[in-house]
């Protein structure tokens, strides 16, 4: 899903950049606040590992294969706010040092592997929680369908960005259609990675999910975040 | 993904190339005005992109970066190529006879767009990583008035891979050793709790490395004692976005 250059033309990828601005500018007003002491290298440890996740490419059919987004994790572990920040830092080094993803297209993959997951995912993830009941299982059946959610609908907005200015003579509803449904798949395995990680997470270090801080205490103690364990 | 790390001979940092003498402010600047130059250039201007690869070549050559280095890198583009080959077939339009195979001419064109522009742009990002270390790369980034935060996020992720990788490699080794290699999605459980027990064991040594540093004094802010700055020198290296610019806007602006 890393949008090369020219895959989409200029003034769309601009456009695309000054939205992008704006949603990372808000992040970081909001998050801002909250990266201090432990929470600077919990947040670079999240986009390490993003970014080392996005390496392992998991099957989706017989042909093709797809890989961890990362998003929905990333804003559930570390709350939507510094969720998004570490995306666009794992998108930014991957154009710059990597070359995965165009340095002009920068805006285009932070929108939909890094905004849409962590804002809309994350939202999606908060509703749930509200009508799920408040347990493991809640957080966890939130989790799953907040991830394949947030998978579609990234590829969703790629949709609608190729049909704003795409450089490709196939048609957008093609190209809609293939994306969704390939999404709809690699959305899956995102879900049930994702699922698997705050598991994880949630059984040995609860206190390190940000979405289920309300669990927190209710499981067991809470050790301090920065105390050497 | 190239599956290398920034720690990891990412740099060619031995070699005195001219390129590795510039600042790495003034080098991020050059590369994404070079590659928004080239996005910006119309697909059927077919010289220009010449133009564009022999500038990308002797950015390549300024950093010492060998071709092969060059080819093997490139081929993170490979899904996107893949998708542009399609093109011709799959696309609407007026038609054309190669070989006997009926092709869309947009289409064709559209490939010839996607498979050009995202190979300039990959070749440059190459150059830039190859000719900067890391930690100057986010130095320069703070130069630019990139905003704190992030730099310091992405500082943290960039000395955390090394750690992550090695871990995943441990863990990879263990289950392949053990005979485990899915292909099919009913399979991917073994991914995902790999992806799991991971991220658990990064967490812990992660925060162990902080409470280390944090022992020692960290603050918050990176000691710049890696990259001692230098004068900032635009000439030539300003020359490579100029000129694709130029290029760009000759055949934009008739």
């Amino acid at each position: 899903m890393h949008v090369p250059d020219g895959l989409v033309d200029a003034p769309t990828s601009l456009a695309a950049g000054a939205v992008a601005a704006v949603g990372i500018g808000v992040s970081l007003r909001r998050g801002g606040k909250e990266l201090s002491g432990s929470r600077i290298p919990l947040t670079g440890l999240v986009a390490a590992f993003v970014f080392s996740a996005q390496m392992l490419n998991f099957p989706v059919a017989s042909g093709t294969s797809g890989h961890l987004i990362g998003g929905l994790l990333a804003a559930v572990l570390v709350g939507p706010w510094l969720g998004a920040l570490a995306l666009t830092v794992v998108l930014a080094v991957q154009a710059l040092l990597f070359a995965d993803g165009g340095i002009s297209a920068l805006g285009i993959n932070v929108i939909n592997m890094a905004l849409i997951p962590a804002f809309a995912g994350y939202g999606l993830f908060w509703l749930a929680r509200l009508v799920l009941p408040r347990t493991r299982a809640g957080v966890l059946t939130s989790t799953a369908s907040a991830a394949l959610l947030s998978v579609v609908a990234g590829a969703a907005a790629f949709t609608i960005e190729y049909a704003l200015g795409g450089n490709g003579a196939v048609p957008a509803t093609t190209v809609a259609w293939a994306m969704v449904t390939v999404h709809v798949l690699i959305g899956c395995g995102e879900a049930a990675i994702t699922t698997l990680v705050v598991g994880a997470v949630l059984t040995t270090r609860p206190d390190l999910v940000y979405g289920a801080r309300d669990l927190v205490g209710r499981t067991r103690p809470v050790p301090e975040l920065q105390g050497l364990r | 993904m190239t599956g290398r790390h920034p720690g990891t001979r990412l740099v060619a940092s031995l070699c005195s190339s001219p390129a590795g003498a510039l600042d790495a402010s003034v080098k991020v600047i050059c590369v994404v005005g070079f590659v928004t130059a080239v996005v910006a250039t119309p697909p059927r201007a077919v010289l220009a992109f010449a133009v564009d690869a022999l500038l990308v070549l002797a950015a390549a050559a300024a950093s010492c970066l060998p071709a092969r280095v060059l080819a093997r890198r490139m081929s993170v583009e490979t899904p996107f190529v893949i998708f542009a080959v399609l093109m011709p077939f799959i696309g609407t339009g007026p038609r054309m006879d190669v070989f006997g195979i009926g092709v869309s001419v947009p289409g064709c064109w559209a490939a010839w767009s996607i498979i050009v522009k995202a190979s300039l742009g990959v070749a440059a990002a190459i150059v830039l990583a190859w000719s900067t270390p890391t930690a100057e790369i986010l130095a320069g980034l703070e130069r630019l008035r990139c905003p704190r935060a992030l730099v310091m996020i992405a500082g943290f992720m960039v000395r955390y891979l090394d750690l992550v990788a090695a871990e995943l490699r441990r863990l990879q080794i263990a289950r392949i050793s053990r005979g485990d290699d899915p292909r099919w999605l009913w399979q991917g459980r073994a991914v995902a709790t790999t992806a799991g027990s991971m991220f658990v064991r990064c967490f812990e040594r992660g925060e162990r490395l902080h409470a280390a540093m944090a022992s020692r004094g960290f603050t918050g802010r990176f000691p710049t004692t890696a990259a001692p700055q230098r004068p900032r020198r635009w000439f030539p290296a300003i020359m490579w976005p100029l000129v694709a610019w130029v290029v760009a806007l000759a055949v934009l602006i008739p």
